[in-house]
């Protein structure tokens, strides 16, 4: 390098280098070779992984096992994280409790909601106690190793997630928009539905992608809470059993293909939603 | 007629100003109650696996029989606790230091320049993020087997920096926008070098963004469950994934002993959350958020 580093030889992009190289050899060349391993079978033509794919009822219909967990739980977090975040979207000092208080779940991870939810949400656990003795259910309740333990253990850590990034959206929106509106006459329905939710459509609608994504891609908690031999064998356990149980890398790398294209599918489904209702700057609200 | 008119205008403007006020504090009042039982149901469940940690035995009523102490040590031995946080902190340290010295340069150049392929780059760093782990870890745990890096250290190191270096380069490139550029010119023209101004110059100015980014990333990596699962051997597990085996493997074991070991990892998850609060903004940890100022 030379000493004065002239205008003429700026060395100052190679700085991304390092970075770019790294994600090269780990992100970009595992998942091509996953791609072309999916299409080299260890028996049978090319199309082998995806025609076993599709013709095995262990395999094809954990695409939809994960889709009805997967729907419901970001349509619930979403919905409830919208009307919330827009009621805190003035800092105050109980919004930053809030907000604290809701890092908790995110940061504790999915792994310890389900062992909590375990000692919690049992059958013996505190919730069906409290039910019992206010004698507001007097069945046997079981919320753990079914399909409704997975749902709310999404619902546990997915809706703080949904929060915060619309929290942040909601927050980037200049307050002045929503008083100018009511100088004019507008109600708070009025400011929502008319200044403040068109401008959030697109936060809304990469919220609503991110938080599916992580949905879709249930692990642990469908393992540790759920039935995961039936009701909820999501797409992710089918996968980890081919790579991990059966050594079929070939057949895994397949299915985890198949889950990035429905979620590619979803996402793109979104946006094209998102396209249809709003059409305007991608960023709004200062400027 | 008309003194009627008059007197009932406000009367009614009135009515429906307190209609309003009304509907508006029940509609608030029915979203903090939503957000109470979420979190009322949370810490309760997260007060149930610790008085269950210390409990002699807990069976179907409202409070434990007697208490203990007996189960950490328990499970300290069992899971050979000792180990497993050792194998965490040289991960997660790892992780943290490697993340930041790839991103940092990374962001510096990506926030200020213009090159061929910027666009490219900038896309390819945001697809970790929005592609769910277990679908890049499997095809990734697949080549790891292959060249023998599966099952090390090692593995699991490259395999979060994956997630947490792109998530290092978004916190970081705000913080860089907002340096001014004539004091690296200033630094320039005095003769320093690329690596000497990075050092001397960039460092000190970016150390708040170096240190959120930072905490932000060791929080998450400590969490980090999916990448460390696919890559991890039996002797380079971390606490979450010693923590799923331990609840799998739920029925050979006593689950005051599990959740004694849950404890041990909410401890740690959550002083580091501490340490991290003090410097970043909650949102921070699901997002790239920039402080907007909020005009009176």
């Amino acid at each position: 390098m030379t000493p004065t580093g002239h205008a003429g030889a700026d060395r100052t992009p190679w700085l991304v280098a390092p970075a770019a190289l790294f994600m090269l050899l780990f992100f970009v060349y595992p998942f091509l070779y996953g791609l072309w391993l999916s299409f080299a079978p260890k028996e049978g033509g090319m199309l082998a992984n995806y025609a076993k794919f599709f013709s095995d009822t262990r395999l094809w219909p954990t695409i939809f096992t994960t889709l009805k967990l997967a729907l419901p739980a970001t349509l619930i977090n979403v919905g409830i994280a919208l009307p919330i975040a827009y009621r805190m979207r003035i800092k105050t000092k109980r919004q930053k409790w809030i907000t604290t208080a809701l890092v908790v779940p995110i940061t504790l991870g999915t792994v310890l909601v389900a062992e909590g939810m375990l000692t919690y949400f049992g059958p013996r656990g505190w919730l069906a106690q409290v039910l019992q003795f206010l004698h507001l259910y007097d069945g046997p309740i079981r919320l753990t190793h079914n399909f409704w333990g997975v749902l709310i253990s999404l619902v546990i850590s997915g809706f703080p997630f949904a929060f915060l990034l619309l929290l942040s959206y909601v927050t980037g929106i200049d307050p002045v928009l929503g008083r100018a509106a009511a100088t004019l006459g507008a109600g708070p329905w009025a400011q929502f539905r008319n200044v403040y939710l068109p401008l959030l459509i697109p936060g809304i609608a990469m919220c609503f992608c991110l938080a599916f994504v992580q949905a879709y891609s249930v692990f642990p908690s469908a393992v540790l809470l759920g039935a995961p031999a039936g009701p909820t064998r999501v797409i992710s356990i089918a996968a980890y059993e081919a790579a991990f149980e059966q050594y079929d890398y070939s057949l895994a790398s397949a299915i985890a293909m198949m889950m990035g294209l429905v979620q590619l599918v979803i996402v793109a489904a979104v946006l094209g939603i998102r396209r249809l209702v709003y059409r305007g700057p991608v960023t709004g609200g200062k400027g | 007629m008309s003194t009627l008119a008059t007197t009932a205008a406000p009367y009614d403007a009135e009515r429906e100003a307190r209609a309003r006020r009304l509907r508006g504090k029940v509609w608030s009042g029915f979203l903090y109650g939503l957000m109470t039982i979420f979190l009322v149901n949370v810490f309760l469940m997260i007060a149930s696996v610790g008085l269950n940690s210390i409990a002699k035995v807990w069976r179907g009523t409202w409070l434990p029989d007697g208490w203990t102490t007996s189960w950490y040590f328990d499970a300290w031995k069992e899971f050979q606790l000792g180990d497993v946080l050792w194998v965490t902190f040289e991960v997660v340290g790892a992780v943290v230091l490697l993340s930041v010295l790839l991103g940092v340069p990374a962001a510096y150049a990506l926030a200020r320049r213009e090159f061929f392929g910027k666009r490219w780059l900038i896309f390819l760093f945001l697809l970790p993020l929005m592609v769910p782990s277990i679908t890049y870890g499997i095809p990734l745990a697949t080549v790891m087997y292959q060249v023998h890096l599966a099952g090390t250290i090692w593995g699991v190191i490259f395999a979060n920096v994956i997630p947490a270096m792109p998530f290092v380069i978004l916190v970081m490139t705000p913080f860089i926008e907002q340096i001014d550029p004539n004091l690296e010119s200033a630094a320039r023209v005095f003769g320093a070098r690329t690596p000497q101004m990075f050092l001397h110059v960039l460092t000190p100015l970016l150390a708040p963004g170096i240190l959120a980014a930072a905490l932000l990333v060791l929080v998450r990596t400590i969490a980090m469950f999916e990448l460390t699962f696919l890559t991890a051997g039996s002797d380079s597990q971390t606490l979450v994934v010693a923590l799923y085996y331990a609840v799998f493997a739920a029925g050979v074991r006593a689950p005051q002993s599990v959740d004694a070991m849950a404890m041990v990892y909410m401890a740690v998850t959550l002083v580091w959350l501490l340490v991290a609060l003090q410097f970043v903004n909650p949102t921070q940890l699901v997002s790239r958020v920039k402080e907007h100022p909020q005009p009176a």
